[in-house]
């Protein structure tokens, strides 16, 4: 079976990469709302809202092999918001990670698609997620360690906005700034809704670059959903050197699906059948036509 | 019997075992002077990571060096250890089932001055709750330097729970220590004091005290909380005429669990010596905290007296 990141555009000029990152974005995108299907409740809208993200790390930014899950000089990426797993899994069996049927099983008893991410289920899963505010401190014992052993590997990791009412991420920052963790860059997927409601009424994090920069970070602010920004910005990363980067991407919940967009209904919610039938139609239908 | 700081043991055999494997890495929630971690720092600063007084991220991050191939031990007193940083034992590294190795010193209620705060009488309870996680609680210094020889040795989570206080002998220098195996460190034929920690010594001193009226007592050190040898421990009690296990910890979820639940159907008499779901306290000295909860070897003999009258009554 070809994966899609066979099928893609090679990765070559900046302009080729973006096409890349955007059409990757869109399978991605359509993937999650088949494996969620209609009226089946899920993580939509933070999934939708970093799978531009998502698709610049997997299908043009990091080094890994498919073929070689535990090559030890790997990019790493951790999901610390493990709610959003859905795009993960799509990334990973687009690459080739898994076999593209296994998201098919998403959530059934004995899949390896568990709920949240699982290094013990799923190839290419690289941390234990879901329970908020854990996977920066992962990521940050990880870059510590790849350090110690000479790696160049990068440490990726997606945290949320809501995420960060966690203490222990900031916990976290200090220890990477301290450490001086420069092979890690935390990305926060800047959506502005929480499970309830947005984040500035419900329980505000805001403001974050003060925050980040007053925590001894490098601090780079885009626009989440433009793959030339998110390459750009992923790209200065590797050039900033002595203190752990920060991006923070603008995005909008739900992303792609206008019924879903900027609704905190589905941070976890479900499409009715017509709901589904449209997300196929804007999602499927360009897709189908390039692969045609 | 000579007394030793378990804590100093462990803090020097740490150093010794970062010689032999350059991937052996340790952190420090700031209590580096008493958990004997500065050691290791000395020996190591590179593999040594002073984490601040941020046990959850200290936690989570040692899962991170796990995960890059580092076996890591992270240090601080032990109700912050296990208790502070459950989650994050729970969720970062007893579900995926790293190699990562949790020291929780200061336990029970051995800071005696500090008080409950400080005082652990929960910890080995929500530490053999967990799925993938081992419970370690050494008797003596020698038995503590064996253990973390052991736990390095061995693959996947483990507690690791260690006294403040000087503890007297009760194993030999060089004697083996296999993870689930309880120990028997003193020969009897009439009763069985099961035993853990520092309560191990009171043990044998009420051992000593039924030996003068002719009671003799098999003493077991079970020093490996879990896993631990059912079968074994079964063997080791079922010729006794009763059964009565001691430990510096909650009634609940300790030992008395572990060997009521081991021994259930048995028919043998039991009684438990725990702290009874109670919180610590300041006191001037731990021998006061024994008196006040009942760790000693008195009221071990009593409970001894007690299940054999049950037996032939």
């Amino acid at each position: 079976m070809e994966t899609t990141a066979q099928c893609l555009p090679e990765r070559g000029s900046a302009s080729d990469a973006r096409v890349r990152v955007e059409q990757a974005a869109r399978i991605l995108r359509l993937r999650v709302v088949e494996m969620l299907g209609p009226n089946t409740k899920g993580h939509l809208g933070g999934s939708l809202s970093i799978a531009d993200v998502v698709a610049a790390l997997y299908f043009v930014k990091m080094r890994h092999d498919p073929s070689a899950p535990q090559w030890p000089d790997r990019d790493r990426f951790i999901l610390s918001k493990g709610h959003s797993v859905l795009v993960q899994y799509a990334a990973l069996a687009e690459c080739g990670y898994f076999p593209r049927e296994e998201l098919g099983k998403l959530k059934t008893l004995g899949s390896v698609l568990q709920g949240h991410p699982d290094i013990k289920s799923t190839p290419g899963i690289e941390a234990n997620t879901g329970s908020l505010g854990q996977g920066l401190s992962q990521a940050c014992g990880m870059a510590a360690g790849l350090r110690l052993d000479g790696r160049k590997s990068r440490v990726y990791c997606v945290v949320g906005d809501g995420e960060l009412c966690e203490g222990q991420i900031w916990e976290a920052a200090m220890s990477a700034s301290h450490y001086r963790l420069d092979n890690l860059v935390a990305i926060v997927d800047r959506n502005g809704l929480q499970a309830t409601g947005p984040i500035e009424s419900r329980f505000n994090t805001n403001p974050l670059a003060q925050k980040w920069a007053a925590f001894g970070w490098h601090v780079l602010e885009l626009d989440g959903h433009d793959a030339t920004a998110i390459l750009e910005a992923l790209d200065q990363a590797d050039r900033l050197p002595g203190k752990p980067k920060v991006l923070i991407a603008n995005t909008v919940k739900g992303r792609g699906l206008p019924f879903a967009e900027n609704n905190a209904a589905f941070h976890n919610g479900h499409m009715t059948s017509e709901q589904y039938e449209l997300a196929l139609k804007l999602l499927g239908s360009e897709f189908s036509a390039d692969r045609s | 019997m000579a007394l030793r700081n378990c804590r100093e043991i462990y803090g020097r055999t740490l150093v010794e075992l970062g010689q032999q494997n350059r991937d052996i890495v340790v952190l420090e929630g700031d209590l580096g002077k008493s958990t004997m971690s500065c050691y290791f720092e000395e020996a190591f600063p590179d593999r040594y990571f002073e984490m601040g007084i941020a046990e959850a991220n200290m936690t989570a991050f040692a899962a991170g060096l796990s995960l890059a191939g580092k076996i890591p031990f992270t240090n601080s007193f032990a109700t912050f250890a296990a208790g502070r940083a459950f989650d994050q034992i729970r969720q970062s590294i007893c579900l995926p089932n790293l190699n990562v190795k949790i020291v929780g010193s200061s336990a029970g209620l051995s800071d005696y001055g500090d008080g409950s705060t400080h005082q652990s009488v929960e910890d080995i309870a929500i530490m053999r709750a967990l799925p993938n996680m081992t419970v370690l609680v050494p008797a003596d210094g020698n038995e503590t330097r064996a253990m973390t020889r052991a736990m390095a040795a061995y693959r996947g989570p483990v507690y690791l729970r260690i006294s403040r206080a000087d503890l007297p002998d009760v194993t030999a220098v060089n004697q083996e220590f296999v993870i689930g195996r309880p120990s028997i460190v003193r020969g009897g034929k009439d009763a069985a004091i099961f035993a853990v920690g520092a309560m191990v010594a009171k043990a044998i001193e009420a051992a000593d005290l039924l030996s003068e009226k002719g009671i003799s007592i098999r003493v077991v050190n079970v020093s490996s909380l879990k896993p631990v040898d059912e079968a074994a421990l079964k063997a080791m009690a079922e010729d006794m005429k009763g059964i009565v296990t001691a430990e510096e910890h909650s009634i609940i979820g300790g030992l008395a669990s572990l060997v009521t639940y081991v021994l259930r159907g048995t028919g043998l008499p039991i009684e438990c010596i725990a702290i009874q779901d109670r919180f610590g306290q300041s006191a001037e000295n731990l021998d006061r905290l024994y008196e006040e909860y009942g760790l000693t070897a008195e009221r071990i003999a009593a409970a001894v007296v007690s299940v054999i009258a049950k037996n032939t009554a």
